[in-house]
């Protein structure tokens, strides 16, 4: 069975209709990379499969279960994690503390004990701390466990926030543009991390403008153009359909 | 009953027409910097008490009520230059205790020079109230409508046809691109510093005959315009007129038929309620995050 | 956090032990016990609007509740004042409880609104419900027993809040640096980022403030007990504002910011006694000034400058 269905999802604001009937199957344990040129509706798509938005029409369903117009933080519940297009890091934190925010629903977070620093609660918060410095360097982080996040650059915050997106221990993540304002060693590095947390058996869904990327990591991918779904396959299917290469053209020339 | 109902109405809209001119204050100077300038209070306040001062001073009325509208304006725009630009982009609770800051220094040098007393100024034109329905109208009312209703048409003008207006308006919409086409926005905050000061000094002008005035009326006033700018939509104009007129309206009504002691409470009372129904006011647009 | 979390605690008890025994006279100590209560309440305040990143313009409405239900319920009900104090707090707690879904559901300049409309409506029902509470001359308020003794003289009093104070630091402390004072941090940082990893931002909001009121409540009743006399002013506008500068003067999201705040702005009144008939201009001025050059507070503007986090 699918892990994520989406069914004749539509959105609107106002007159703009940002996606318009998109259809699509994930299936377990695959990198699903989504494509488009620039206000395709890609990110849209991610912020209504995540709950940031409610759609105007459709259907998601995540393992079967009706999921759309839910709150983002019932997903997260449901172990669907995310990262941003334009960042969202919190600036006001520790780079690690962003990372421990991400384990947010596996701990108690009870006022009253943290209050009154009850010693099970303390023990729980120092191997989170360990947990979360395992993580950054999971993701290439390891010199920056004690640093600030307002003093990082673009490039570390986006793996930042993929830190964070792990440390909730997702089934499904999505990743927003994780290559974007990178040079080219930095994407290779990422490149890396997103092979690497698949194969540690995450469902990986993908928006990247960067093609070599694409092609290299996805099993399947979908392609949008005006907020609608222009095709879905595999890499070499995509890479040889006239509609996406019209559209392409087109999008560029 | 009607009769009652018209007096109250009167007296609503004209007190209404003094919350509508600082209700624009706030209107003009959020969507100029997104600050909301509590020392909004203080121009109306500064307006009555220097209309008092030099009228008693001897001058003719014109001129006096001139000057009590540049002086709070020289005033509002010292505040920009002084207080606010230099701090630009800073959180807005900085900014609103500044503004605080300032309506405190505006109100203490009122009560130093000009004393704590109550002052009244005479009305424009006479007291012989006009009857209408069984009600009474102080003809001064009909000079605060009739003030109002002209700057509301005048700013309506100065917004939609004229490039000066139009460049303020673009600046509230988008600050940088405002900038990238050439506008002056630091005109622009001065201008909307200037404008809101002299819109409050000229509300505070109008009532006073009515309302009597002294050193520590500004507070209530100004926050019952700002009232009145949410109520309305913050950064609506025509919001913040309408809203003006329906605070106090609604504020006369509540104290008429319900309880005078809880009069300033209506309000209050009147904003939270909407506010938890529509949370940005009656005319503010939905806005959508963009993550 | 770093093992030395608790540095800046110790330094405070010091200071709180050594304080009684060198101040002159009692006008001090009279003085020092009410920058401690401003201090507690401030420090409460400031996990709302530092932390959590959510504006209060009504806090003092809060405090007026405790501080009335402490004059009140004792003087016409014959309320025992510890029951009174626990009544003041939990009507504080469910005021804001009641209001707290709709009104966080605003933010910025409406949430201010919502905030200052609340705390207002609060103080004129204080000032004209006078067969209750006197009026705008206020109300005597019965002198406080805890457990059998009467706390009269200001030397007993320092040291109940000088616990207090302690207390309150060492739970503030361990509080922000927890899963809760996480997501509190976290959801003023960006909401969206903290509602995909779930957290109920509402429900945070919600929490810390209605933990604030509370805390506001429990102070204004006992600040009500050591002044001996309740009046309408302590509940209003203006009194929030001095709140909320406490705040930012002293630091936002800054625990020891809280106490510099709190201090500073308790003592500036009786220094610009002497500027009669100026106070308020200079006040207005000092506000004014602080801002502008120290916007982001003393002690997180001194820290930064000394190279030392908090």
């Amino acid at each position: 069975m699918s892990m994520l269905e989406v069914k004749d999802l539509s959105i609107h604001f106002g007159g703009v209709k940002a996606v318009q009937n998109v259809s699509f199957a994930i299936d377990p344990g695959i990198v699903y990379s989504v494509i488009g040129p620039n206000g395709a509706g890609k990110t849209t798509l991610f912020n209504l499969i995540t709950g940031v938005y409610k759609p105007s029409a459709g259907e998601i369903r995540l393992d079967g279960e009706a999921i759309h117009g839910r709150s983002p933080n019932e997903l997260a519940r449901r172990g669907v994690a995310r990262t941003f297009q334009n960042l969202q890091i919190c600036m006001n934190m520790s780079a690690r503390e962003n990372v421990m925010v991400g384990a947010h629903l596996r701990l108690d977070r009870n006022l009253l004990k943290a209050a009154l620093h009850l010693p099970g609660l303390r023990k729980r918060d120092a191997e989170l701390r360990d947990e979360a410095a395992e993580l950054m360097r999971f993701v290439g982080l390891e010199q920056y466990v004690e640093a600030r996040a307002d003093a990082m650059s673009y490039g570390l915050l986006k793996r930042l926030e993929i830190a964070r997106a792990l440390a909730m221990k997702p089934r499904l993540i999505f990743l927003d543009e994780p290559a974007a304002g990178l040079n080219p060693k930095e994407t290779i590095e990422v490149d890396q991390l997103v092979r690497k947390i698949a194969d540690a058996g995450v469902t990986v869904v993908l928006v990247e403008h960067d093609m070599k990327m694409v092609m290299n990591l996805s099993d399947r991918i979908l392609v949008l153009n005006y907020g609608k779904k222009l095709a879905e396959g595999t890499g070499e299917e995509i890479r040889r359909n006239p509609d996406v290469i019209a559209a392409y053209l087109g999008a560029h020339a | 009953m009607l009769s009652q109902f018209l007096q109250f109405l009167f007296s609503g809209v004209t007190v209404g027409a003094t919350y509508a001119l600082a209700a624009l204050g706030f209107t003009l100077i959020y969507n100029a910097s997104n600050v909301i300038n509590f020392a909004q209070g203080e121009f109306i306040m500064l307006g009555g008490m220097l209309a008092v001062f030099f009228t008693q001073a001897g001058l003719p009325l014109p001129v006096a009520l001139l000057l009590a509208m540049l002086i709070p304006a020289a005033v509002g725009v010292l505040i920009e230059k002084l207080a606010i630009e230099p701090v630009k982009g800073a959180e807005p609770v900085t900014l609103i205790i500044i503004t605080i800051g300032a309506s405190l220094v505006i109100r203490g040098l009122t009560a130093v020079i000009f004393g704590k007393g109550t002052h009244s100024l005479p009305a424009f034109s006479g007291d012989t109230p006009i009857e209408i329905l069984g009600a009474t109208l102080l003809p001064q009312s009909l000079w605060v409508l009739g003030i109002t209703a002209l700057v509301v048409v005048l700013l309506w003008y100065y917004f939609n046809r004229t490039l000066q207006g139009k460049a303020m308006l673009a600046t509230s919409f988008n600050r940088l691109a405002a900038e990238l086409v050439g506008i002056n926005t630091s005109w622009v905050l001065f201008m909307s510093f200037a404008m809101s000061a002299a819109l409050g000094a000229l509300g505070g002008i109008l009532i006073t005959p009515i309302t009597l005035t002294s050193y520590d009326v500004g507070i209530m006033l100004g926050l019952k315009g700002f009232v009145a700018a949410v109520l309305g939509g913050l950064g609506n104009g025509l919001g913040a007129v309408v809203g003006g007129l329906l605070v106090g309206i609604l504020e006369a009504m509540g104290a008429g038929y319900i309880s005078s002691a809880y009069k300033d409470a209506i309000p209050f009372v009147l904003i939270l309620f909407i506010l938890f129904f529509m949370p940005r006011g009656l005319f503010g647009g939905q806005s959508t995050d963009r993550v | 956090m770093p093992k030395n979390v608790y540095r800046g605690l110790y330094l405070v008890i010091a200071i709180l032990l050594v304080l009684p025994h060198v101040l002159p006279n009692s006008y001090y100590l009279d003085l020092a016990v009410r920058m401690a209560i401003n201090a507690v309440i401030v420090l409460g305040l400031n996990l709302l609007i530092g932390f959590a990143g959510q504006i209060s313009l009504g806090h003092a409405g809060f405090l007026g509740i405790g501080a009335y239900a402490s004059a009140v319920l004792p003087t016409h009900f014959g309320w025992h004042p510890l029951a009174a104090m626990g009544a003041g707090a939990l009507a504080a707690g469910l005021l804001a409880a009641l209001v707290a879904r709709p009104i966080f559901k605003l933010k910025g300049n409406y949430l201010a609104m919502a905030t200052l409309g609340l705390g207002i409506i609060i103080s004129i029902a204080l000032r004209n419900e006078a067969q209750w509470t006197g009026g705008p001359d206020g109300m005597p308020v019965p002198s406080m027993g805890l457990f059998g003794f009467e706390l009269s003289n200001d030397r007993q009093w320092y040291w109940v809040v000088a616990l207090l104070l302690s207390v309150s630091v060492w739970a503030s402390l361990n509080l922000i640096d927890s899963p809760f004072g996480r997501a509190l941090r976290a959801l003023h940082g960006s909401e969206v980022a903290s509602q995909v990893v779930g957290v109920d931002i509402v429900r945070y909001k919600v929490a810390i403030f209605v933990l604030s009121a509370v805390f506001a409540s429990l102070m204004g009743s006992i600040t009500a007990h050591y002044v001996g006399f309740v009046s309408p002013n302590y509940a209003d506008f203006f009194h929030s504002i001095e709140l909320v500068t406490m705040v930012v003067i002293g630091g936002m999201a800054s625990v020891y910011g809280s106490l510099v705040g709190a201090v500073l702005l308790t003592a500036l009144p009786q220094a610009l006694a002497t500027f009669e008939g100026w106070e308020t201009v200079v006040f207005g001025a000092i506000l004014m000034l602080c801002m502008i050059f120290l916007p982001k507070g003393l002690v997180p503007t001194l820290a930064a400058k000394f190279g030392k986090g908090e």
